[in-house]
């Protein structure tokens, strides 16, 4: 008898779900062929630019389009601001032009008469008492630029701190970054009568029609989004901004597609930002290293709202019994936040677990032994205990690990290790798929989902092919249409647990079905019957081809709906743990980092595509890199502008400075069992606090603020010489 | 960008006419892998870009007069593969740590040394000097990468050429050719008449008072042809660049020196600091304290020590005197095999 129960084969008996599979659609964006949004360029495409405001905080006093509808090949130009706003970020988006080509419409940039009255600004989000102290305005009114974000806590932090053995006190800080993504924010628009075709870099093919009904004046049944392919987003394109508004109207007035991409500047600029955050921290613990106490105050800011990290997670994981925390606001003259991989964690992890590490050494305990012992403070010792293990194996912290500052070195190069830890949520999303068989036996899948770059594509894919027992090319994956059935957005590591839930349960609804017509004609048992290896087995007894199955449904095919997948289904759950350590290099004459080894462990529940899951911690690795040791938002408080806003001065890592990426997954059964549950954020989060501990490890001082820069580096090791 | 003009002349004197025409605002284009950023972000803004690829002796490597004369127009790549050069060291590591093979692939030395400074305020248009309403950004402002020497007046950014201190510690000179106020000497490499010049390096570069007068000493229609390097023989040499990144990335503060020993005593020395000011640094005064002694970790050590013994830090960047004084340092140690880090 063969179960028919929902659900995913037992461990080690699935054929494709869980292999090293590439990504299906890889061919064809290695050569080209993908056309993203900026590829597309359909017959009479217009370009469109944005004149942007070069000002942090001015009211725009004179704007005169006028000269600019002149201009050789400008086609219409369209007034996003008016005389009187007032601009509160450089970037402000104020004209956009669409032309014949780019040039034209540069050249009818130019040609816009344009005024500003400068006002003061404020861009510091690190500068609490300068935010309290600002005299500032908006619209006239005064403007308070700190707000109080609440506080929380239990237990009794006071006499807890009285009776503890050893206390810390630091401050810490994480700076604000920008989301860099590969492909910038924009859209390709075009009129089809009452049609408005889009296409769309963004994460959220199935929410967005519905953004342009009111802006544009258009039906939401006549607005069809399409995202093919996308250059990434990490939270940060789930709208439909106010320049693909600007681009959809400049379609309508001149009858013509049009394409509007952000600058890359302007990207940078406005196209989202992940909070930075700065904290006082207490800590204290037992004599055997127990922690006991977190006291912390944390400030920040994410520009226009006055936000910084939530105070939901801090203090990050560990919750010790006596704690309280309370969190400040500032309003910067900087873009609204977007929601950037994991959003808020990796900024408390950095605070929470950079201030449990220094305790550490203040307590003469081992790092690793540190966190080992205080695993009860966290919801999920359960998995980070053995996690621990494994990557202490991995990077041979017990060969490695030495008192701070007290590693051997080639000379002023010293070496350091450290440990950090994090968990995500990860649930699904509200996915639905429409599944079909064909009577010649081939497959297909749609749902308005997206690949966001993560190969959602090839574990759709991965997943029809194993439950029907049929080979990869034997399933179509169509996605990225507003048209087909809704589907979540791409946010949060919601998408792969969202849509091979539906997946499975549809495919294996359908392939019953296909098993009980097998049953009645070659007069088998039903209850026998599976399919693998492209047929239908009874036991080990081959009954028939699966083209010859499929064949019984007749000329239709066969068309199933599945709805979104809830998790006492068994296809998927949430709440994840990883463990990540980091071995560093650090120059103490030139302040150069250079990492020499990181090491993930991580726990994603089962795994759909192991190659898939390892790109994605891989680039969680990475971009953990590019926060930890060089990447920076630097708002200039001269002129308030983000002074770095390119790719020569905004500082990412290349291949060199990546080091040896180790990724493991913690993948027992029990774990197995819990079914798919997302991986993109998860990778992301400890990384910064692993370096930083490595750091302080290797020389023996704490670099407090990430990233840690030559110049932070040099600065702490002058500080602590005195 | 703006819409130009595009003329490629085939000799120096064909260039010289394009480039001197009146109410011409010309540029010259040599690698392009800075000059097109230039002119997407209208910071340059030419009526006409006159492209030097086309004249053939300024991309060749010739001996020349005791030393070796360089085409302006050689790439970093075609540079590090020319036998000619064997002897230059310090070059070879100018090259490496350009480290992206695009840009030693098409940018070339005549190119770096007049690159115009990365300063992130003249980069967004506040001028050469990085001023506004009179102000100087970089002196109130974020110059956490900003001059360490030679800041005291108007101009706070460091020059951007990473071979500059490398061919000045080998007393380089380079050839200009274009309209000059002084007694023009005929051109004997190409045997057309041109004004051209022989200048020593260490006077190109020039530390601006005001926005118009420019990084280097070229004047509208003038441009650097040659470089001319002595005989490398008998010396050592070595460029130490303290780099952030892995990957492409400015120094923030590099070193070249150039060593005469002669039974591990150092008869001569030469050593130039890069990024660290407006100009390329000489440390004049430490060389000289160099003669007669061994070097070992302890006198590079004392000889950095004094060579950024007058820096004079903004408010950002005192980081950067420990940076300088390692790189000296270490192309010290480099120049003399003896660098383990």
């Amino acid at each position: 008898m063969v179960e028919r129960k929902i659900g995913w084969e037992p461990q080690g008996s699935h054929t494709l779900v869980g292999g090293e599979i590439q990504r299906v659609e890889g061919k064809v964006k290695a050569s080209g062929q993908a056309k993203y949004t900026n590829d597309i360029n359909t017959p009479g495409t217009l370009f469109a630019k944005l004149l942007t405001s070069p000002h942090a905080h001015a009211k725009l006093v004179l704007l005169n389009i006028e000269k600019a509808n002149a201009v050789k090949g400008v086609k219409s130009v369209l007034a996003m601001a008016k005389v009187g706003d007032e601009i509160r970020y450089e970037g402000w988006p104020i004209v956009a032009i669409a032309a014949e080509r780019p040039e034209f419409a540069e050249d009818g940039l130019r040609a816009i008469e344009i005024k500003f009255e400068p006002l003061p600004h404020f861009v510091d989000g690190s500068d609490l008492k300068g935010a309290i102290e600002a005299d500032m305005t908006v619209d006239g009114q005064p403007l308070k630029l700190t707000k109080s974000m609440g506080k929380s806590g239990r237990g009794d932090v006071e006499v807890a701190l009285r009776e503890a053995k050893h206390v810390h006190r630091g401050t810490y800080g994480i700076q604000m970054i920008t989301h860099m993504s590969m492909e910038p924010h924009g859209s390709h628009a075009a009129w089809d009568g009452e049609n408005l075709n889009v296409a769309l870099s963004t994460e959220n093919v199935s929410g967005t029609s519905g953004q342009y009904v009111q802006p544009v004046g258009v039906e939401a049944m006549n607005v069809n989004v399409r995202c093919d392919f996308m250059g990434s987003g990490f939270g940060s394109k789930s709208t439909v901004d106010e320049w693909d508004v600007a681009c959809a109207k400049l379609a309508k007035a001149t009858g013509k597609p049009v394409r509007l991409m952000l600058s890359r500047t302007t990207e940078m600029q406005i196209g989202g930002n992940r909070p930075s955050a700065f904290a006082t921290v207490t800590v204290a613990c037992d004599a055997e290293g127990n922690v006991t106490v977190w006291d912390s105050h944390h400030w920040g800011s994410n520009g226009l709202q006055g936000l910084t990290v939530g105070l939901g997670v801090t203090p990050y994981v560990f919750q010790p019994k006596n704690r309280q925390s309370a969190a400040t606001g500032i309003a910067t003259n900087c873009s609204p936040e977007r929601p950037w991989r994991a959003p808020h964690h990796p900024q408390a992890c950095a605070y929470t677990q950079t201030a449990l590490d220094d305790l550490a050494a203040k307590a003469g305990i081992d790092s690793l032994q540190f966190f080992k012992k205080n695993l009860d403070l966290t919801p999920l010792p359960h998995i980070y205990g053995p996690e621990l293990e494994i990557a202490a194996k991995l990077m041979d912290w017990k060969g490695k690990w030495h008192p701070r500052g007290a590693g051997a070195g080639n000379g002023p190069v010293k070496r350091g290790v450290g440990v950090a830890l994090h968990t995500w949520n990860g649930a699904a999303n509200q996915s639905n798929v429409m599944l079909k068989v064909h009577s010649d036996g081939s497959v297909e899948v749609v749902t308005g989902s997206q690949d966001v770059g993560t190969g959602t594509r090839t574990c759709i894919a991965q997943v029809a092919a194993d439950t029907f027992g049929v080979s990869m090319s034997a399933v179509k994956v169509s996605l990225g249409s507003n048209q087909f059935p809704k589907a979540g957005s791409s946010e949060g590591s919601a998408t792969i647990g969202g849509v091979t839930g539906p997946v499975r349960r549809t495919a294996q609804q359908a392939l019953w079905k296909i098993l009980d017509l097998v049953a009645a004609k070659y007069t088998v048992d039903g209850a026998t019957l599976i399919a693998r290896h492209g047929r239908i087995w009874s036991g080990f007894k081959e009954v028939c081809t699966w083209k010859q199955a499929a064949s019984l449904i007749g000329p239709m095919g066969m068309e199933l709906y599945g709805g979104p997948v809830t998790e006492d289904e068994g296809l998927t759950n949430h709440q994840v743990g990883g463990v990540q350590m980091a071995e560093v290099a650090v120059d103490t004459e030139t302040g150069v980092i250079r990492i020499v080894k990181l090491v993930a462990v991580q726990d994603a529940g089962m795994i759909v595509n192991r190659l898939l899951a390892r790109s994605q911690v891989y680039s969680g690795l990475i971009m953990g890199i590019a926060y930890s040791l060089s990447e920076e938002r630097i708002m200039d408080n001269k002129t308030g502008r983000f002074i770095n806003a390119n790719l020569n001065d905004y500082k990412l890592p290349r291949i060199g400075d990546i080091g040896d990426l180790v990724v493991e997954f913690y993948e027992p059964e029990s774990e197995y069992k819990r079914g798919v549950i997302g991986l993109s954020e998860p990778p992301v989060i400890s990384t910064g606090a692993a370096i930083s501990n490595a750091v302080a490890n290797a020389i023996g001082v704490r670099v407090p603020v990430l990233p840690l820069t030559p110049k932070r580096v040099l600065d702490a090791l002058k500080g602590a010489k005195g | 960008m703006k819409p130009f003009e595009y003329a490629r002349p085939t000799t120096e004197a064909e260039a010289v006419e394009f480039l001197g025409e009146a109410g011409v605002q010309a540029v010259i284009l040599a690698g392009g892998t800075d000059l097109t950023s230039l002119m997407r972000a209208e910071l340059v803004s030419p009526t006409r870009v006159v492209d030097l690829k086309q004249i053939p002796s300024l991309h060749q490597v010739t001996r020349l007069e005791g030393g070796v004369q360089i085409g302006a127009l050689v790439t970093l790549a075609d540079l590090a593969k020319n036998s000619l050069l064997d002897g230059y060291r310090s070059l070879f590591d100018v090259v490496d740590g350009v480290r992206s093979i695009q840009v030693q692939g098409s940018g070339t030395i005549g190119g770096d040394l007049c690159h115009l400074p990365n300063c992130w305020y003249f980069r967004k248009g506040y001028g050469l000097l990085g001023q506004e309403n009179g102000i100087s950004l970089p002196e109130t402002g974020d110059n956490r990468y900003h001059a360490i020497f030679g800041n005291e007046g108007a101009a706070k950014f460091v020059n951007a050429s990473r071979f500059a201190p490398a061919l000045m510690a080998w007393g380089a000179k380079v050839r200009i050719v274009g309209p000059s106020n002084k007694t023009s000497s005929r051109d004997r490499s190409s045997g057309s008449s041109v004004d051209a010049e022989w200048l020593p390096l260490e006077y190109f570069h020039v530390t601006p008072k005001t926005d118009q007068q420019g990084n280097t000493i070229l004047k509208p229609g003038q441009f650097v042809s040659h470089i001319w390097l002595p005989d490398g023989n008998q010396i050592s040499s070595a460029t130490y660049e303290v780099l952030q990144m892995e990957g492409l990335d400015w120094p923030l503060a590099t070193a070249s020196v150039c060593l005469d020993v002669d039974g591990g005593f150092v008869r001569d020395a030469s050593i130039v600091m890069g990024h660290v000011a407006p100009i390329p640094w000489v440390a004049d005064d430490a060389s000289r304290w160099l003669s007669g002694r061994q070097i070992d970790e302890d006198t590079a050590g004392m000889v950095a020590d004094f060579a950024v013994l007058s820096a004079k830090p903004l408010s950002m960047n005192e980081y950067k005197v420990q940076i300088a004084r390692t790189a000296v340092k270490r192309a010290l140690l480099k120049a003399t095999g003896q660098l383990e880090v």
